[in-house]
């Protein structure tokens, strides 16, 4: 039996709008376990980004239980919570977020600063590591602008990567690029998720890159609609390799 | 998340704007260079009017008979006798005085051949020129061994010298009357030109005590007693020494008034020393205003920082920094520009106070306290005014953060 990494019971999520009630979330349930690749799907207003914080840790569900690898959520203080999304999270964002005018090495080491235990040479060992995952080995001392878009993304995997976490949450990674880089992203996020075994949890509006994931949540007004499992997984690889070379690539 | 590591990342966000850096460092810059500098020649002006007053003997501290009751009756102080060769015995034990002279004055006539000169002589002990800071140009001084035999001989004055050997000549060895008395110059004072009274201080003729005593004016009391304190410092603490060795000296019970004067070049220094004391305040409170003006600018730029960096708080924050890490990367980006600032400060003001005193010639000190002062406030400028927007940023919420455009 695998280990549950999400375990979301009963979750809702209310926001207070002046004397309005606005409820994001109306009661969601489900688990993911160790090595699955998710994608959370659902048009604006579904709740999606709702859920997308909560799950990050950056917000506390109102009503319900939300248990990351084992943590109760709900009892932590924020300086807690910061400190396990430091541990147990890895944010890939839509616009990278990336610390301009900084190297890529020190924008992947920067989760670490915040680690006081992690010395400064197992930090630059780490950082260097995850950049080698991405295939930036080469890239370490260019800063983002010195970069493609495509690049951008995988430092802000790197970074995802360097603080060994149990979950890579990722915000609509691929919404900034375009279609060959996003399969490149997708294949890069698969190779973690097959080879190194990492749990992913993607969000997404686009049908086309959930196609990439073992399973599909679709969220409709702040509850659940579906949850397949994916059988017919495409490759990325694949896809790519099946993509016509264009001349400006 | 430990010092070091605060310290890196906030040199590094520093770095990736180092002109903004720089132009904020600057209003703590100036501020601190012109407390130096200001201080320094404050200082040097105070050390100048004291070394001035210095030369007149600063330490000097004179002795006078005082008015005392008798019968009833009032009776001036200089007609009094009360200071004799027991109170300089008794006064040699003093452990806040270094020098002591007893001083007897006679006026009359000085006579060199035809030329006479009307002036006065003033006996006392070697010590004497030590306490006044006099010098002597030329010849030798009288030593204990004259004072011992009272011998006849004396040190003149320019004045003295210009009236009675208009010539030119060299009065050294010359053999001049006093009052019928034969003296031979065995030395000249320099000059001291005018006190601060008016009178001519090189209008007199210095012998040893014991001869004015027993050769002039046929007495056994001092007129004055001199005496120079081990330093400036001590001198309130010499006036009391030598107060209650003259009450034990004259027997006085507790109940008496002293019957003699203690007095000191203090109180023209302190006058002297508020004065310029003012000047330093005055402006050191300029300069302080600028510093302020500066930690204003920090204040300024790290409230403008924080905003155009909402993103990357929001990142951080995501990360896994604490409102308590940015907060301090934030109070710690503010205090190295303001220390790094008061460092290049310090250095401009050292550099431009020396510069004054190269190009005006003012006399200026760098004195330690404005230096370790003016860094201090600098470090307490950064965080007082790296504080409130390093706590905006600390409340930020990491969602709205991370969303902000």
């Amino acid at each position: 039996m695998s280990k549950k990494i999400l375990d979301i019971r009963e979750l809702k999520r209310e926001f207070q709008m002046g004397s309005e009630t606005v409820r994001a979330l109306k009661g969601i349930s489900f688990d993911v376990e160790a090595g699955e690749f998710v994608t959370i799907m659902g048009s604006s207003g579904s709740g999606k980004t709702t859920l997308l914080n909560i799950l990050g840790c950056l917000d506390k569900p109102s009503i319900g239980d939300y248990f990351l690898d084992g943590v109760d959520v709900k009892k932590l203080s924020r300086d807690e919570l910061a400190q396990l999304r430091n541990r147990k999270i890895g944010f890939v964002f839509q616009a990278y977020n990336l610390l301009p005018r900084t190297s890529a090495l020190e924008n992947v080491e920067l989760p670490l600063l915040y680690n006081k235990d992690i010395s400064v040479a197992e930090r630059r060992d780490r950082a260097i590591h995850a950049l080698e995952a991405v295939k930036l080995a080469e890239r370490l001392d260019h800063t983002p602008s010195q970069l493609s878009g495509g690049q951008q993304q995988r430092v802000a995997i790197a970074r995802a990567l360097v603080n060994e976490p149990v979950m890579i949450l990722a915000d609509e990674a691929t919404g900034n690029l375009d279609s060959r880089t996003s399969y490149e992203i997708m294949s890069l996020m698969q190779e973690l998720n097959s080879q190194q075994g990492k749990t992913i949890v993607f969000v997404t509006h686009e049908p086309d890159i959930a196609s990439f994931s073992s399973r599909t949540i679709q969220l409709r007004d702040g509850r659940i609609q579906k949850d397949t499992q994916n059988t017919n997984q495409r490759s990325a690889k694949e896809v790519l390799a099946g993509l016509p070379i264009t001349d400006d690539y | 998340m430990n010092l070091f590591n605060l310290i890196r990342i906030a040199y590094k966000a520093l770095q990736r704007n180092k002109l903004r850096a720089f132009l904020t460092m600057l209003g703590i810059i100036i501020g601190v260079a012109s407390v130096i500098a200001m201080v320094a020649i404050g200082q040097g002006s105070k050390q100048s009017i004291h070394d001035q007053l210095s030369s007149m003997g600063s330490n000097m501290i004179t002795v006078l008979p005082s008015s005392n009751l008798n019968g009833g009756v009032r009776i001036a102080g200089s007609s009094f006798q009360t200071l004799t060769q027991k109170d300089i015995t008794a006064l040699q034990k003093a452990q806040y005085i270094t020098e002591l002279s007893p001083s007897i004055t006679s006026k009359g006539q000085a006579i060199n051949g035809a030329l006479n000169w009307p002036t006065s002589i003033q006996g006392v002990s070697p010590d004497y020129l030590d306490i006044r800071k006099l010098s002597l140009k030329d010849g030798i001084s009288f030593t204990e061994q004259d004072i011992l035999t009272s011998a006849k001989v004396c040190l003149i004055g320019q004045t003295v010298i210009d009236n009675l050997f208009p010539g030119g000549e060299n009065p050294i060895g010359k053999v001049i009357r006093f009052n019928k008395i034969p003296f031979q110059i065995i030395g000249i004072l320099n000059p001291k030109g005018q006190n601060a009274f008016g009178q001519d201080q090189d209008d007199i003729l210095i012998a040893p005590y014991t001869t004015i005593q027993k050769r002039i004016l046929a007495t056994i009391y001092y007129q004055n007693i001199y005496a120079s304190a081990a330093s400036e410092q001590v001198t309130d603490a010499a006036v009391s020494e030598m107060t209650q060795i003259l009450r034990d000296s004259h027997r006085l019970r507790d109940t008496e008034d002293n019957d003699f004067t203690v007095r000191t070049q203090a109180e023209l220094i302190n006058t002297l020393s508020s004065t310029s004391g003012l000047l330093t305040v005055l402006l050191t409170v300029i300069a302080g205003i600028s510093l302020v003006i500066g930690g204003i600018g920090i204040m300024n730029i790290m409230y403008v920082s924080v905003t155009e960096r909402t993103r990357e708080i929001g990142l951080r924050m995501s990360i896994g920094a604490r409102g308590k890490d940015i907060m301090l990367q934030f109070l710690m980006e503010a205090i190295l520009i303001s220390i790094t600032g008061g460092i290049i400060g310090v250095i401009l003001g050292i550099v431009s106070s020396n510069l004054v005193t190269l190009t005006l010639s003012w006399p200026t000190i760098v004195s330690q306290s404005s230096v370790l002062l003016s860094f201090v406030v600098c470090a307490i400028t950064g965080i007082f005014f790296g504080y409130y927007p390093a706590q905006k940023a600390a409340r930020l919420d990491p969602i709205e953060a991370l969303r902000y455009e």
